[in-house]
């Protein structure tokens, strides 16, 4: 039922939207903002690296998708923290304007295609075979994995998860709560874009709606991951969000496999999200308060 | 050292909702001076705690701190020399990080020549273990563990050494023991007494407990309504009795059970 093709293309997709997961662990689990800018900040990657490599730079693309994408995260922190928009609304703002943006980056076209230009996978199809697309994705999201987590230990990394903990806290340790969220929003969005970046290239077209949705989906991906391992270090996490991606994948594979129409996955995604977001609640609601709660003083 | 002078605040200006939190308050500190405060229920106490560590602007004064103009100076960036304790223990911590991660935060206020991007050293952990190990609650031995675990009166004497790991100019204390229970509080304010003697640090304690207010530093000064009503220090300070100085509440037309109640605990 299962061929070794759909293994290979579940790692595949897997690992490349693990991106999306860890950006979010960043902005959801580590700075709590549930940040909207996720869906644009992810077509972006996927114009300007479609752009890019059609220009004849597909290795030039990832950085350069990266980098629009910090600057989503900028306007997003900015607008949160320096006029006080609230954070939901804000990434939301940044979210509909890079509809137009996004639009603007593929030459006012709803798509961009890539059929006969050379990509990051094709430039090395000839030295890795069958895998030419997963050692690719797999060493990146690795090599981003690591980064993630060592940054999360240095003194502005543990600033940024104090952020997301105890804003109080970190304001009176004089840490700029202001400087930690741009800095944390930027490096979220960046690995968001470069997703949508390597998508662009592995499937040979960039789509102005390929980013719709992407935050429900990072956000299963998240939750999955953190169901399967241990609460516990930083890197449990981190490894928690590429394993829970290429679980969603196999999921979405297995689904698809068996005829369900792709056009559910979105609604299966969202209540697979709202599920397990409210499950403290729904466990809450079964259990009888009577039993030596923590109510009371 | 702090010179505060003529500070008044007042919140939700031309609405229903108007209150005068502080009106023309001066206060001058000395070196090493360490002032109870004392007062009722929205006489201003917290707000003057608030308007000396930048938590919103004053409308009106200046706020000069060791001969720096700090009266416009952001929160985040007094707090570099400005140690600050809430009553509630888990104000000062980052639950779900660990007690080393947190001082490291805490320790970032002096190393700001470091790069951002260092790592917790070894000498940083040598150093956290000891000053751990003063607090003698065996912390030391559980550096590794989520803040979020420990008890009240550990998290609080936590944040007490997060404030004093570097030497603070000024170390505000907002009711930080009255949260614990009896045994704890002794604890947490014997730390207290210990860490600011050792350090000379200049220190600002609210508090209820009239015998504590007096037993406790050099000065004590009583507010109501937004204003110093009464300045202890010297001879006057140290003959003043808690039933005298309930008197002196009385007369002031202060009433507050909670001080009423600590001083007939006494």
């Amino acid at each position: 039922m299962i061929s070794t093709a759909v293994i290979l293309s579940a790692l595949e997709l897997g690992c490349i939207y693990a991106l999306v997961a860890m950006a979010l662990f960043l902005s959801f689990r580590v700075l709590n903002i549930a940040d909207m800018t996720t869906d644009g900040a992810f077509t972006l990657g996927c114009a300007v690296s479609a752009t890019v490599a059609v220009a004849g730079h597909p290795l030039l693309a990832l950085p350069a998708a990266m980098l629009a994408g910090a600057c989503a995260g900028f306007i997003t922190a900015f607008l949160q923290t320096k006029l006080n928009i609230p954070s939901i609304l804000a990434g939301i703002i940044t979210n509909t304007g890079l509809y137009t943006v996004n639009l603007a980056v593929m030459g006012f076209s709803s798509n961009v295609n890539l059929l006969r230009t050379p990509t990051l996978f094709t430039l090395v199809q000839p030295y890795l075979g069958s895998f030419f697309k997963l050692v690719p994705a797999a060493v990146i999201i690795v090599v981003m994995g690591i980064a993630l987590v060592i940054f999360l230990n240095t003194r502005l990394g543990l600033s940024i998860r104090a952020t997301g903990d105890n804003p109080d806290m970190v304001r009176a340790s004089s840490i700029n709560t202001g400087f930690t969220i741009t800095v944390g929003l930027c490096l979220s969005n960046s690995l968001t874009a470069l997703s949508g970046a390597l998508l662009a290239q592995y499937q040979k077209t960039a789509d102005i709606n390929l980013g719709t949705g992407m935050v429900i989906i990072g956000l299963a991906s998240l939750i999955i991951g953190e169901t399967l391992l241990p609460k516990g270090k930083i890197w449990m996490k981190a490894l928690g969000a590429i394993l829970g991606s290429i679980l969603y994948r196999f999921i979405i594979a297995i689904a698809l496999r068996m005829d369900l129409p792709s056009e559910c996955l979105k609604l299966i995604s969202a209540t697979i999200v709202a599920l397990a977001i409210g499950l403290p609640a729904i466990k809450a609601y079964l259990k009888p308060a009577t039993k030596g709660g923590k109510t009371g003083c | 050292m702090l010179k505060l002078h003529n500070i008044s605040k007042t919140f939700n200006p031309g609405t229903v909702n108007e209150k005068t939190a502080l009106s023309g308050v001066n206060l001058h500190l000395a070196p090493g001076d360490f002032v109870t405060i004392l007062g009722s229920n929205g006489a201003g106490k917290s707000t003057l705690f608030g308007a000396i560590a930048g938590s919103f602007v004053v409308d009106t004064g200046a706020i000069h701190l060791d001969g720096v103009n700090i009266t416009n100076m952001p929160d985040y960036k007094r707090s570099k020399f400005i140690g600050r304790l809430f009553q509630d223990p888990l104000k000062g911590t980052a639950p779900s990080m660990t007690i080393e991660e947190n001082l490291a935060l805490a320790y970032m206020r002096a190393s700001s020549g470091t790069s951002p991007f260092s790592m917790i050293s070894r000498k940083d952990r040598a150093e956290f273990r000891d000053r751990l190990a003063e607090l003698g609650l065996g912390l030391e031995d559980r550096m590794n563990h989520p803040v979020g675990l420990l008890s009240g009166g550990q998290r609080q004497a936590l944040t007490l050494l997060m404030a004093t790991l570097v030497t603070p100019k000024l170390l505000l204390l907002d009711e930080h023991t009255a949260a614990l229970d009896p045994a704890t509080a002794e604890k947490v304010l014997e730390l207290t007494k210990k860490i600011v003697e050792e350090n000379h640090i200049t220190c600002l304690m609210i508090t209820h407990n009239i015998p504590s207010a007096l037993s406790l530093g050099n000065r004590t000064i009583m507010m109501n309504n937004g204003s110093i009503v009464l300045e202890l220090a010297g001879e006057e300070r140290a003959n003043m009795t808690t039933e005298r100085l309930l008197k002196v509440f009385h007369e002031q037309g202060i009433s507050n059970d909670r001080i009423l109640f600590s001083a007939d605990a006494e």
